[in-house]
């Protein structure tokens, strides 16, 4: 019997979807298969408003072994070592239920990586959420916060950095980007294939409960006001059975039974199934009834359908069952054959050995529908970009504006949230989190170390798409050069509202196109990523956030350095030039509650110049602290430098800035790009500035470590401590809690 | 000398105590899975951190009742060195090897942090490396570290020097500021914070290798 057309939209498939589906399939889908088609052709899970502009992304380079389409991206490291690293979204569910929704988000991203044969080593996150004074925020920051704490802690990955950052246009619409990096032998790589006709289909991990049925749909649409109805779609995660999972599956790559592997996430076993196929060429039959569950009386259509978490799909080689079942048994999981690769192109879902689905692998995956959505740049982005931040009249008090620009939820001290991630189990953090630019790990039993940052400045990125996202590639790995790290590669995790709006696909369409130009220009492949659209309630869209986070390499991991000032008697300088660009900028939106006027330029050159210098006095050891400037722009940096690690007692510094024909609020607050404030000892300085000389980068010396008190001669005059209290003071204040540390 | 580490379900400090016991300290240094009834001829026994089982009950409530625990109680009758850290001290305490309880942070949250530890005076061969008053600053990473024991207990502690270490600036709540203790006979240790996270300079500071020398000589 055809479904009506109400079951119809209830999956989220539109007329013209439907008829398509008929055509592909030669007749009218039953309900299972009506399923398993809405959720391989959800945006989620078939990338058909993204796809196309995806395509422009330079994937390829020397150290690139694995780009995007797998289950995560893989780089060479050197000595026969790769590093797997993705980043996920999940801000649907974590605004319906923060703590799983985050938590589930954190064991999504590790399975990622995991599944392609690598022992994950560090997780970093992306938060965004609403103002801070909506009355959900605390709620939201608090749950999040410790669903990720949660998970990553109880299966002992450290949880090493990430940026958190608030504006209301996130306030019906949070969003949660997670990040793994893991390591692997670069000839033990595995990916998600079902090859061999005739191998044994294996399902690993927990049971199959009725949980997350559907979740890839919600993640395709917008909010409204029922979304709380939908808390039922979240799925509930189990950090200690996937650690059990991680190590039997850890336990398995180093066996040669396995074929492929692969995570089942988003639509489960729907989606992993048919995607395993459909890389490699070949059909599956599933036994629906051989899954092993935890609740009586599912139907097929659930069991396919089925989020529930902590599981995996295994296609063995023949005759090595056992092996595999053995292994699974060992850590006490549930594992069981169900199932074989074809040859037919099919896929075919039994329930007891009669066929309930039979459906053709091509239309599920590369046939899937692709839309070119039409673009129409804002109108009202004109005069927004025509804004002059001059009419803004300049602050009295210097001092007093960077104590309230510090307080800033999205500039404040994150120490209250990672405090609540473990960060040194696994021997790894040697920059830790809010101690430098970028995480820094050491690669387990090496000398080596991965940098690792994630970034974006989604103001930026509202103003201007194209630019906004070149500048968050630029400084995303200028923040993993201030560390020491060369950039191996990039993954990203765009996050934008409804594509089906023309203004919306514009910002998309911008965004990938700028993010695609950095990486060109800065020589930094991207090899992962996501996509998640539909970030709206009630027709408001989030502000254009496509994050994007870098892992670069350390060859000598001793070399890293912190972003504070460590030494008194170190003198200060400044790499790069100031122009005083206040367009976007936090100062700004704190002045005069606008977001407008021009993001700063970007010339990529000197960007690629300045990082490559940094990178060179780093790893010649001559630099005791690199910091870039960011929100808040020099006079934040320069405050940051002096109570920035969190482990180190504060310490001041004396300078003598010259703004020249700059305002003086313009020179110290706005947000130029491509600029780093550097510290060394004196005996440092022919060599430091030579060398900037032969770079061509403009290097200024400024002042001086030392004392308690930020000096800026003739601009400002203020206590580190009351600087440090006041940025100390604005998370605490966000989630209502008195600041205890 | 030959050390085993108990791997249970849900241990995630497993290997960094198997690292340090062998790599950085020189020992013959073993993992012992949980279902396993042997020792395989360990002279010093460490239950390493994590969450074993979850932690979905009590802290390591369910691991005490793994097989290889019965074997762990009865070599440290025997008089033989056990060193819980952690999710380690929390099954210590579950199993009756060590006095008291640890309960939930004051605070509430997790914390991970470094804190500044004193070396207490005690009878026990584990602190003979090191001198009463010595400081070490020392990474956590706890939701349930807050000490608690009855006052009857802790007079008793403090009488017969069984506390091994405090914290002079206790992160969360514990009863006397206390770390770690040992037990009556002074062959089994318990502590939270995590000695074996920063006993190599690039992490930050070696005070780790310090104490971990001592516990482990």
């Amino acid at each position: 019997m055809a479904p009506s057309k109400d079951v119809i939209a209830q999956h989220g498939l539109s007329e013209a979807e439907y008829a398509r589906l008929c055509k592909d399939l030669g007749r009218d889908p039953n309900l299972l298969e009506l399923g398993i088609f809405s959720v391989m052709w959800s945006e989620h899970c078939s990338y058909k408003s993204s796809r196309k502009h995806l395509k422009g992304f330079p994937t390829t380079g020397s150290r690139v072994l694995v780009g995007p389409g797998e289950n995560a991206g893989v780089v060479d490291i050197g000595d026969g070592m790769a590093a797997a690293f993705k980043m996920e979204s999940h801000n649907h569910p974590s605004y319906i239920e923060p703590y799983q929704g985050a938590a589930t988000g954190v064991g999504g991203i590790l399975r990622d990586v995991f599944t392609m044969g690598a022992r994950p080593i560090a997780s970093m996150n992306s938060l965004r959420f609403g103002s801070p004074s909506h009355p959900k925020t605390a709620w939201l920051v608090d749950g999040v916060v410790r669903g990720i704490g949660g998970y990553g802690n109880s299966i002992g990955v450290p949880t090493v950095g990430g940026e958190v950052a608030f504006h209301e246009s996130y306030d019906g619409n949070c969003l949660v980007n997670a990040f793994t990096v893991g390591v692997l032998p670069a000839n033990r790589i595995f990916k998600g294939t079902a090859s061999g006709v005739g191998n044994p289909i294996l399902y690993v991990g927990s049971k199959t409960g009725r949980d997350g049925i559907h979740g890839a749909t919600m993640a395709s649409a917008e909010f409204g006001e029922d979304s709380e109805s939908k808390r039922p779609t979240v799925q509930v995660g189990d950090p200690f059975t996937e650690k059990l999972l991680l190590e039997a599956c850890l336990e398995l790559f180093k066996t040669d039974a396995l074929v492929g592997i692969q995570d089942m996430g988003a639509a489960g076993l729907t989606s992993s199934s048919v995607e395993m196929a459909g890389r490699a060429g070949s059909g599956v039959e599933i036994d629906v009834a051989k899954v092993p569950r935890r609740e009586e009386g599912m139907t097929p259509y659930e069991v396919m359908l089925s989020e529930s978490q902590e599981r995996m799909l295994i296609v063995a080689k023949r005759g090595r069952e056992d092996e595999v079942l053995r292994i699974f048994h060992k850590w006490d999981l549930d594992a069981a054959v169900i199932g074989r690769v074809t040859g037919d192109g099919r896929v075919r879902i039994l329930d007891g050995g009669k066929e309930v689905a039979n459906l053709p692998v091509g239309p599920l995956t590369e046939g899937a529908p692709i839309y070119d959505r039409p673009t129409r740049r804002p109108a009202e982005l004109d005069a927004l970009q025509a804004f002059a931040p001059a009419t803004v009249p300049a602050p009295r008090d210097l001092g007093e504006t960077l104590r309230a620009l510090l307080a800033r939820p999205t500039i404040a001290s994150k120490e209250w949230v990672f405090r609540q991630y473990d960060h040194t189990v696994r021997l790894g953090a040697v920059v830790r989190p809010g101690a430098g630019d970028a995480a820094v790990v050491r690669v387990e039993r090496s000398e080596k170390g991965l940098a690792m940052a994630v970034d974006c400045n989604a103001r930026f990125v509202f103003l201007d798409p194209y630019e906004g996202s070149r500048l968050a590639v630029a400084e995303c790995t200028r923040n993993v050069a201030c560390v020491g790290g060369e950039p191996l590669g990039l993954t990203d995790c765009l996050n934008f509202g409804n594509p089906e709006r023309p203004e919306i696909m514009w910002q998309f369409a911008e965004a990938t196109r700028g993010i695609a130009a950095a990486c060109r220009e800065l020589g930094v492949p991207v090899v992962s990523g996501n996509v998640s659209l539909y970030n709206e309630t009630d027709g408001r869209a989030i502000l254009p956030t496509p994050t994007v986070a870098v892992v670069g390499l350390l060859p000598d991991v001793e070399s890293a350095i912190g972003s504070a000032f460590r030494n008194a008697g170190d003198l200060i300088a400044i790499l790069g030039e100031t122009h005083g660009y206040l367009g976007g900028s936090e100062w700004l939106l704190m002045a005069s509650g606008q977001l407008a006027g021009r993001p700063p330029p970007l010339d990529a050159n000197r960007e690629r110049l300045l990082q490559t210098l940094v990178r060179t006095l780093i790893r010649i050891g001559w630099l005791s602290s690199a910091h870039d400037t960011s929100e808040g722009g020099l006079g934040v940096a320069l405050a940051e430098c002096c109570m920035g690690d969190p482990d180190r007692p504060v310490i001041g510094a004396t300078l003598n800035l010259d703004p020249g024909k700059v305002a003086p609020h313009a020179f110290l607050f706005g947000e130029d790009a491509s600029r780093v404030v550097v510290s060394f000892p004196a005996q440092h300085q022919d060599a430091v500035l030579e060398s900037a000389k032969q770079a061509g980068v403009p290097a200024t010396v400024v002042g001086t470590v030392g004392g308690d008190r930020l000096t800026l001669q003739g601009l400002l005059d203020v206590p580190v401590t009351e600087l440090s209290r006041a940025w100390r003071s604005g998370i605490p204040a966000v989630v209502k809690q008195p600041t205890h540390i | 000398m030959k050390i085993g580490i108990v791997v249970f379900p849900g241990s995630n400090c497993d290997e960094d105590a198997f690292h340090v016991a062998g790599q950085v300290l020189g020992h013959q240094s073993q993992l012992l899975w949980h279902k396993e009834r042997d020792l395989k001829g360990s002279e010093l026994i460490i239950l390493p951190g994590g969450f074993s089982y979850g932690d979905y009950l009590r802290c390591g409530a369910i691991a005490r009742f793994s097989p290889v625990m019965e074997d762990v109680a009865a070599f440290s009758r025997k008089g033989g060195p056990v060193i819980g850290i952690c999710n380690g001290f929390q099954i210590l305490t579950e199993a009756g090897l060590l006095p008291g309880a640890l309960l939930q942070n004051g605070d509430r949250q997790y914390s991970c942090r470094d804190v500044t530890l004193r070396a207490e005076r005690t009878r026990s061969r584990f602190t003979a490396g090191l001198a009463p008053g010595d400081l070490f600053r020392i990474p956590i990473a706890h939701g349930e570290g807050n000490f608690f024991i009855d006052d009857e207990g802790l007079k008793r502690l403090e009488g017969e020097g069984q506390v091994a270490f405090r914290y002079l600036d206790n992160p969360n709540g514990s009863r006397a500021d206390i770390a770690g203790i040992v037990n009556a006979s002074g062959n089994v240790l318990g502590m939270m914070p995590h000695p074996e996270r920063n006993a190599e300079p690039v992490l930050g500071n070696a005070d780790g290798r310090r104490i971990l020398a001592s516990l482990l000589s």
